[in-house]
């Protein structure tokens, strides 16, 4: 099964976050990425712009088009992984060493239905 | 990450919400920031055993205005007064709060905190400094590094800003439509100064004023993130991201500048400039253009251009004319001729910044570029009169090295026997 894990954190604090404190962080989180690649478990990874980057197309009839992340809330979805687990405590321990890579904030993890691997080139 | 610097990062982020908060609830910036301070500190002893609140903002705003109006009674008591008025006055107090808390407020409440540092009466440097003091929450040390003066005198200038606003009415009611449009503009206004202090560093200094661009982009975010429809603050973003883009590839590695042409493209931030572009897409939409974004955009044709030669300056001439229309300024002009120079040459853009000749005789900008059109023409005994009163006008070191740099360049071409580089 593949499992979408998605990053949700305050993005205020990341954002406060030195270049060096993050790339202290990125490179933690390189490690648990190396792992599950050379496991041939891992899909596409994406850490996404800042919410004030964000636009929200909300499909009533006609479609509204809306500044802004779809929910103001007090901690931001940045990112997601897909990886390949067996079941929800794979995709659990996973998640765990992605978070004690990167302390804070929390994840949400979602089987994947449909993934469409794309065509778009890195 | 350790723990403790988890924390520092969450105190930062919730820093503007809170102090905001507390100082519409006790009107008065020391008591605001001491509550804050003292929350923080409860904080740090608090939050690594029972961990993070879920809201650490209201977190720190509950606990701040607890401590604060604990200290308060705690003075009165000191002084004869009726124990039940004290608690009678608490009771008022939760009820207030619980009702402030509910998140409606805090948007003004940030805003409002950014625009009493940009006081009217207060001389930019002294708005700059107490909005990083206050909003930001930078040391006054790391601003007094920042800034390139001592400590004490930063003390000194921070203590006077916040004198003189203590003695200004500072409204707390509820903007209106126009009034909060025009704090938006001040606010935006100083958030683009503080910017500019990191940006205008020299080559020895980039390093050390780096965190003003930084934290300007952080400001910029921040009030983005409340007025997330302004085509303006959109822009204004737009503008600092893609200008601090390039900030690893302005400088060589003797501190001298490195003119965009010649600066070496791939060293610019991607990310950065991806997000500028990502704004400024946003911002057209909006159909309601503004001095910072056409400036982003300006900025946005620089970074979409892989090579120099790539650059499109008709575009660019036509967006600094716009400018122009909408924010007539000798400086604008002369940028414009920049890019006219790059379209129609050195001829038709020398002969746009003539007149401009008296309002900027103190401008170095002014010398540097007119010396460069004079050269591209051969009129170079001209081209040196120019240069030289460039650098007798020159802010900083870098500045005048780069000018210098033409010169000598100057002197090779009319001497190629003579012994060249110095």
């Amino acid at each position: 099964m593949l499992y979408a894990i998605l990053c949700y954190h305050d993005e205020d604090t990341v954002g406060s976050w030195t270049k060096e404190q993050d790339a202290a962080v990125m490179k933690k989180l390189a490690v648990v990425q190396d792992k599950l690649t050379k496991q041939g478990r891992l899909g596409p990874v994406a850490r996404l712009l800042p919410t004030t980057a964000a636009t929200t197309l909300r499909k009533d009839d006609p479609p509204v088009v809306l500044d802004g992340p779809y929910a103001e809330t007090k901690e931001q979805l940045l990112g997601f992984y897909i990886v390949d687990c067996k079941n929800l405590d794979e995709a659990l321990d996973v998640a765990r060493d992605l978070g004690a890579a990167n302390p804070g904030g929390a994840y949400e993890i979602r089987p994947v239905g449909v993934l469409n691997p794309g065509s778009v080139a890195k | 990450m350790t723990d403790t610097a988890w924390i520092d990062a969450a105190l930062t982020s919730a820093r503007p919400q809170a102090v905001g908060a507390l100082l519409r609830y006790f009107r008065n910036l020391d008591t605001a920031e001491e509550a804050f301070q003292n929350a923080s500190l409860r904080a740090l002893k608090s939050w690594p055993q029972n961990g993070p609140p879920r809201d650490p903002a209201a977190w720190l705003i509950m606990v701040g205005r607890n401590v604060a109006i604990d200290d308060i009674r705690r003075s009165r008591k000191q002084q004869p007064l009726p124990e039940d008025e004290a608690i009678s006055d608490l009771d008022d107090a939760e009820d207030a709060l619980a009702e402030r808390l509910d998140g409606s407020h805090y948007r003004d409440d940030i805003l409002r905190l950014l625009f009493i540092c940009c006081h009217p009466e207060l001389p930019a440097t002294q708005q700059i400094g107490l909005a990083l003091r206050i909003v930001s929450g930078l040391t006054v040390k790391q601003i007094a590094r920042a800034f390139l003066v001592s400590e004490a005198a930063m003390e000194q200038r921070i203590t006077r800003a916040k004198a003189r606003i203590a003695d200004a009415d500072v409204p707390f009611e509820t903007p209106g439509a126009v009034e909060r449009a025009e704090r938006l503009s001040a606010v935006a206004a100083m958030i683009y100064l503080i910017f500019n202090e990191g940006y205008s560093a020299s080559g020895d200094t980039a390093e050390i004023r780096a965190p003003l661009c930084e934290e300007a982009i952080r400001l910029a975010r921040l009030l983005l993130r409340l007025f997330q429809s302004e085509p303006e603050i959109m822009g204004l973003t737009a503008l600092l991201l893609l200008q601090h883009a390039r900030a690893a590839a302005r400088f060589d590695a003797d501190g001298a500048l490195i003119l965009l042409d010649d600066q070496d493209r791939s060293l610019w931030n991607q990310k950065m400039i991806a997000e500028g572009l990502a704004l400024i897409d946003k911002a057209m939409r909006h159909r309601r253009s503004g001095p910072y974004q056409i400036q982003a955009a300006i900025a946005a044709l620089h970074a979409r251009a892989a090579k120099p030669d790539e650059t499109d300056w008709t575009q660019i001439d036509l967006l600094y004319g716009a400018l122009e229309v909408m924010q007539p300024s000798p400086v604008v002009t002369l940028n414009r001729a920049v890019a006219v120079s790059k379209v129609r040459g050195p001829e038709a853009a020398l002969e746009m910044i003539e007149p401009l000749a008296a309002r900027l005789s103190n401008y170095f900008h002014f010398f540097g570029v007119r010396g460069a059109f004079l050269m591209q023409l051969g009129r170079n005994d001209e081209a040196r009169v120019a240069f030289d009163r460039a650098i007798a006008l020159a802010n900083t070191s870098a500045e005048a090295a780069h000018i210098r740099m033409h010169l000598d360049r100057l002197m090779r071409d009319s001497q190629p026997r003579a012994k060249a580089g110095k």
